[in-house]
């Protein structure tokens, strides 16, 4: 079970409160696109055994968006940080090197 | 007009805490910017918070009266929506005060009362235990405090609650699931049924 921290209402609440919403950080790739390009942001998700970058819904609260780093070996929840922002931010990659000698994104 | 009841028309239980279905009480929800001066003076008025010292309620805290006499609040519900108790009888008029206060500030107000239920669990820590084996919250003592407000869910659906300062707990939740919220809370304070943990 995981522990997650909403950064929108300050709840640190478990799983069953919050809606996984896959992958995050994906770059849309829309109309005008080349095939691949579209191919991969439709089709392909990334599935590490490691450290992994979510999107979360906080459903039965707030009901916002938001962003997790966690490791899906351990189930260590490393930082859950806000939607608006298009990768990860430093003091959450900080976290993550600090957790994990010699991982990269 | 035909009279307005509430869901369940103040059902009540007794186990080893009180649950009471508490009728009709005035709801109105408030989405806009929450620093926004217009949005937290019509917030303030519409919930009778008028003497007070002008903001809204801290993230994750509550500020109401529920009494004969009064039944009066603000809510804090996400970063950017508030919940507004007022009397059931005085909800339209406090729904036009507020619009007259937010003038033209971008925001919402819909009066939602008769979209809910409310609920009040009674008993001290008995209380704390039922809402306990209900939600994925800490309802220690030392954890959730008078004044907080959390929303959650409660078994299957979506809730939220605050606790007043003589550690009454006060539920939120939508009016068609009133029935199944009631059962569940019968259930969970069923007398022989503490854990005692609290």
């Amino acid at each position: 079970m995981l522990i997650l921290h909403c950064p929108y209402c300050g709840v640190k609440g478990e799983e069953t409160e919050f809606a996984p919403g896959g992958e995050a950080h994906l770059a849309r790739h829309g109309p005008g696109s080349t095939d691949d390009d579209f191919k991969s942001y439709l089709f392909s998700r990334k599935n590490p055994r490691g450290v992994h970058f979510e999107r979360w819904r906080h459903a039965s609260g707030c009901g916002k968006w938001f962003h997790a780093a966690r490791a899906t070996d351990t189930l260590e929840v490393y930082a859950t940080y806000k939607a608006q922002t298009l990768a990860p931010p430093k003091q959450v990659l900080d976290i993550i090197a600090k957790k994990r000698p010699g991982w990269n994104i | 007009m035909s009279d307005a009841i509430s869901a369940l028309n103040h059902a009540q239980f007794t186990g080893f805490a009180e649950v009471e279905e508490c009728g009709l009480q005035g709801m109105i929800t408030l989405r806009g910017d929450l620093t926004s001066k217009p949005l937290i003076a019509g917030a303030r008025t519409a919930g009778g918070r008028d003497g007070r010292d002008g903001k809204m309620p801290k993230m994750g805290m509550a500020e109401v009266a529920i009494s004969v006499a009064d039944r009066n609040g603000v809510c804090w519900m996400s970063p950017d929506e508030v919940l507004v108790l007022c009397p059931y009888d005085k909800v339209e008029a406090q729904l036009m005060a507020l619009t007259t206060k937010l003038g033209k500030t971008h925001a919402l107000a819909v009066n939602v009362s008769d979209a809910r239920a409310m609920f009040r669990v009674s008993g001290g820590t008995a209380a704390r235990e039922v809402l306990a084996k209900l939600c994925p919250v800490d309802m220690s003592p030392g954890a959730f405090k008078p004044g907080m407000f959390r929303r959650t869910r409660m078994a299957q659906v979506a809730a939220a609650f605050w606790m007043d300062d003589s550690e009454d707990i006060y539920i939120i939740c939508f009016r068609s699931v009133a029935q199944y919220v009631f059962d569940l809370l019968k259930i969970a304070a069923q007398p022989g049924s503490q854990v005692g943990v609290y």
